[in-house]
């Protein structure tokens, strides 16, 4: 007894714990070899046991070492729940189970601030769930027919004129455009949101854009995504493809070296420019990719020695809204010769109004996107307190945008995305949808698209280790030999897959309403079954 | 359902006309009320046309009410209709105590103003006598615009026709254009301004269907314009766009139909002008409609239009003879009152047509 002190870890200071049978163990080995985060290992065990192996029953004690899978008492190499032991084990003899006692939290600060990937798993509540659609279209208005009626789901992206300002001639009784306005493209009104490759793994990244392209040239929807804060291959850059990417430049402008290198040999325009300032896992930090992940070709694309990337808390330079506009947006508007909207993408944040108040005011008219990113959204890493204490709900804070802009009459001018926990319980469409009602033009979403790849990160404490570079799944990792464990093709097939069935329910929704285009702002088709909410976003309270 | 129809006649004729174009489409319990705005009028009102014409309901108060903001105002009367009702009983109407209908002349110093000061003289004139009659809660507005006449009731059309004198055709009250329904909206509350059809500044609109898009239509169009106020009916709506897309933004008729059931992006793509038809609905996406509907209106040089919806959900027929064409939700009532019209002729628009009917009853037709 001497020798265990109080101080000293136990398995039980943690928050799963590995249930191992021996008797079903064949000591195969897998599960200690496919275990990236090294939490389980083999021993060998001093047993004392009771033994018969002849015809009839001659019982006889023997003592004997004997080798077993073992987890660790470890505050670094600690078991994350993610299950891969118990998925490759041929006799289900080893699984990880929750440890309700667990103290990891409290032992592990003194080993600097701990950081996780995933979502937050303190404030996973769900405003959207205590929203239906309630107004059904009966006998007063025909529902439409999800299956056969066509229906119109699209979204701009880019900065809309108000009807004075459109610049029309009159040409013989026709309307003509006088001079260009601001360019807007309709998308489809699911962006797949910024993943970078350095976050993501490179199979990862692969088969998210993958499913973009197949989306766009064989389902004929839309689908655009961003590439994330650190840049794109260059073969990509310079193929027709990049009409299907918007180019993220955060804090760090990562990748933008080769980005503006590129811009030369591009045989098409981007779908758009994204600056992003903030975003909802961890409002007020930059990008942050642990040196673990920062591999060869992450080097590479960013321009980059091996070491720890941050990126700073906000772009260098701009201090106020009204430069951002002018010096980012009129910049990156100019590197693509105005042929490209430029959006904006925040943390939701309490002063979010405001920010888009003073953009509705922009004079140049370049805006063109307002992304909002909820607290609820995912991240390849944060630290945990940003991850779980910070941020702002994204459903509320889409409603007050729109409110805003509808009270000066300027609705739809900047196109509202919300992000941050769509598709959180797994149906986005809804998600989606409701958020729509609310006034977002649309949505992004990020972290249910890895969860399609094969991602088991969960706000209940399962996996979350996005940051460490040892992601069992393949997809948040550079380490070349977990990658080859995520089938590119396989993972483009679930997300193309998940989006079809997206679209088909988006029409679900939109039939019993009655509307054949978006109901953006169309609040009076929900109602809520909670008071509180329904008096926020004003609309119906049932019950 | 609502039914909706509407007479341009190249000879002026009665509201009883209308109500014969009206009464057979009744269906169950329909009928409850009684509307009509007629235009290019003939009668008590045909040597006033250039004078604007108060259409109002209201209580004796109310009418006071209304005499001293005119005389502070400078207005002169001049012609005056106030209809002493047959109130026989049994009657299903639900009254107003006065029905006023008069002519003003413009103050003096008006005559200064241009067409466009002057018409939006009597717009705020129009706002500021429906905003104090509505505080005091003494009566309703309905128009104040030359050779213009309003008349809105609760009840069964039959006999708000009796009390009003209309089966007579005592000569007093004609007109070459009429826009009629019969039917209060009782979705909603009982308000007489929520039945159509509708009027503001020339644009008279009535509609049957639903405005799937009112509460956008209705937050955007707050913004747009002083005179679009009240919002009773989901097809106030289509009034206020009609407006906007002729009156404010000066586009052709053409564009109207862009604006409410906008092409699909994939057939916008197919066009020439997409460019033009593309910035149109991202401008103005919170004034489409996304619903079931047909509209008829009349515009302020009389001629007439109608339209569907893009599904084309609602129904709509338009008939013609030599003098007389007419638009009806339900081709009974076209039957009743042009028995003898060629059949052949009837138009049933199709989900992206026009009509424009022009005074001297040629019939354009278009496909957006």
């Amino acid at each position: 007894m001497e020798a265990v002190k109080t101080q000293d870890v136990s398995v039980n200071d943690l928050s799963w714990k590995i249930e191992y049978n021996a008797e079903r163990c064949t000591m195969c080995g897998s599960c200690v070899a496919t275990c990236s985060f090294k939490a389980i290992e083999v021993k060998t065990q001093a047993q004392s046991i009771v033994v018969s192996t002849d015809s009839q029953p001659n019982p006889e004690h023997r003592h004997i070492a004997r080798p077993i899978i073992c987890q660790k008492a470890s505050l670094t190499d600690y078991c994350r729940g993610c299950g891969m032991c118990e998925k490759v084990c041929p006799n289900n003899a080893i699984r990880p189970v929750r440890n309700v006692d667990t103290r990891q939290v409290l032992l592990s600060k003194d080993s600097g601030p701990i950081k996780r990937g995933g979502r937050t798993n303190l404030n996973a509540q769900r405003t959207l769930d205590s929203i239906v659609v309630g107004r059904i279209s009966q006998m007063t208005d025909p529902s439409l027919d999800s299956a056969r009626h066509t229906f119109d789901i699209r979204s701009p992206l880019g900065r809309v004129l108000s009807p004075k300002e459109l610049p029309f001639r009159l040409e013989n009784g026709k309307m003509v455009m006088d001079h260009k306005a601001p360019p807007v493209n309709w998308i489809y009104p699911l962006i797949f949101s910024d993943m970078s490759i350095g976050a993501l793994s490179t199979r990862a990244w692969e088969a998210v854009a993958l499913a973009c392209a197949y989306l766009n040239e064989k389902c004929g929807l839309p689908v655009r995504m961003s590439s994330g804060e650190g840049g794109m291959p260059v073969k990509l850059m310079e193929s027709d493809y990049l009409k299907y990417f918007i180019l993220q430049i955060a804090s760090g402008h990562f990748g933008w070296n080769r980005i503006i290198k590129a811009i030369p040999h591009m045989v098409t325009d981007p779908a758009g420019v994204l600056i992003k300032i903030g975003q909802g896992a961890k409002p007020g930090d930059g990008g942050l990719l642990p040196a673990a992940k920062v591999a060869e070709h992450v080097q590479a694309i960013r321009g980059v020695p091996k070491a720890t990337l941050s990126s700073p808390p906000n772009h260098q330079g701009l201090y106020s809204i009204e430069e951002s506009v002018q010096k980012m947006h009129l910049s990156l508007n100019a590197a693509f010769g105005f042929r490209v909207p430029v959006a904006i993408k925040c943390a939701a944040s309490a002063t979010s109004v405001s920010v888009y108040n003073n953009l509705l005011r922009d004079p140049y008219k370049i805006c063109g996107g307002f992304f909002l990113d909820g607290i609820q959204g995912g991240t390849g890493a944060a630290n945990e307190v940003s991850l779980d204490h910070t941020g702002h709900p994204v459903v509320s804070k889409i409603r007050d945008c729109y409110n805003a802009a509808v009270k000066q009459g300027l609705q739809g001018q900047i196109p509202l995305y919300g992000g941050g926990g769509i598709g959180l319980t797994g149906n986005a469409a809804a998600d989606a949808f409701k958020m729509i009602c609310l006034g977002a033009n649309g949505v992004f979403v990020g972290k249910v698209l890895i969860q399609l790849l094969g991602c088991v990160g969960n706000e209940h404490g399962r996996c979350n280790s996005c940051n460490t570079g040892k992601c069992p799944m393949g997809i948040c990792t550079q380490d070349p030999r977990l990658v080859k464990r995520l089938d590119v093709d396989k993972g483009a097939q679930k997300i193309v897959d998940y989006v079809l069935a997206f679209d088909a329910e988006l029409r679900k929704l939109m039939a019993p309403i009655g509307n054949s285009s978006l109901p953006v702002g169309r609040s009076d088709a929900l109602v809520s079954t909670d008071k509180a909410i329904a008096d926020k976003l004003g609309i119906q309270y049932v019950c | 359902m609502c039914r909706i129809g509407s007479i341009k006649s190249k000879v002026p004729v009665h509201p009883s006309k209308a109500l014969h174009l009206m009464l057979p489409q009744q269906e169950g319990h329909d009928n409850s009320g009684f509307a009509m705005v007629m235009q290019d009028l003939y009668g008590t009102f045909a040597n006033y046309k250039d004078k604007p014409l108060l259409s109002m309901a209201c209580t004796q108060k109310g009418n006071q009410m209304v005499e001293e903001y005119m005389d502070a105002h400078n207005f002169v009367q001049l012609a005056e209709w106030i209809p002493i009702p047959d109130k026989r009983p049994g009657l299903d109407i639900q009254a107003m105590p006065y029905y006023v209908f008069r002519n003003y002349d413009f103050p003096e110093h008006y005559n200064e103003l241009s067409e466009e000061e002057k018409q939006n003289v009597l717009l705020d004139t129009r706002l500021a006598l429906r905003k104090m009659l509505e505080e005091a809660g003494e009566g309703f507005v309905y128009s104040f615009w030359p050779d213009v006449l309003t008349l809105k009731e609760i009840g069964d059309p039959r006999d708000i026709a009796t009390y009003f004198h209309l089966w007579d055709d005592h000569g007093g009250l004609m007109a070459k254009n009429i826009v009629v329904q019969c039917r209060q909206n009782t979705n909603y509350d009982i308000v007489r301004y929520a039945a159509h059809p509708f009027f503001l500044q020339g644009y008279t609109l009535c509609a049957n269907g639903e405005n799937t898009f009112y509460t956008k239509n209705k937050e955007f169009q707050k913004s747009l314009h002083r005179g679009y106020i009240g919002f009773e009916s989901d097809s106030q709506c289509f009034l206020y766009t009609l407006h906007y897309v002729l009156h404010e933004l000066k586009w052709p008729i053409n564009y109207y139909k862009h604006v409410i059931t906008p092409l699909p992006f994939e057939e916008i793509e197919e066009r020439e002008d997409k460019e033009v038809l593309k910035a149109i609905r991202q401008s103005l996406a919170h004034l489409e409609i996304n619903g079931p509907n047909t509209i008829i209106a009349t515009l302020p040089d009389n001629r007439m239009i109608t339209c569907c919806d893009s599904k084309k959900l609602r129904p709509v027929v338009l008939g013609q003879d030599e003098n007389m064409i007419a638009i009806s939700s339900e081709v009974c009532g076209l039957n009743e009152i042009m028995p003898d019209r060629d059949r052949e002729k009837d138009i049933y628009p199709n989900e992206r047509e026009v009509i424009v009917i022009d005074n001297e009853l040629e019939v354009q037709r278009w496909k957006q």
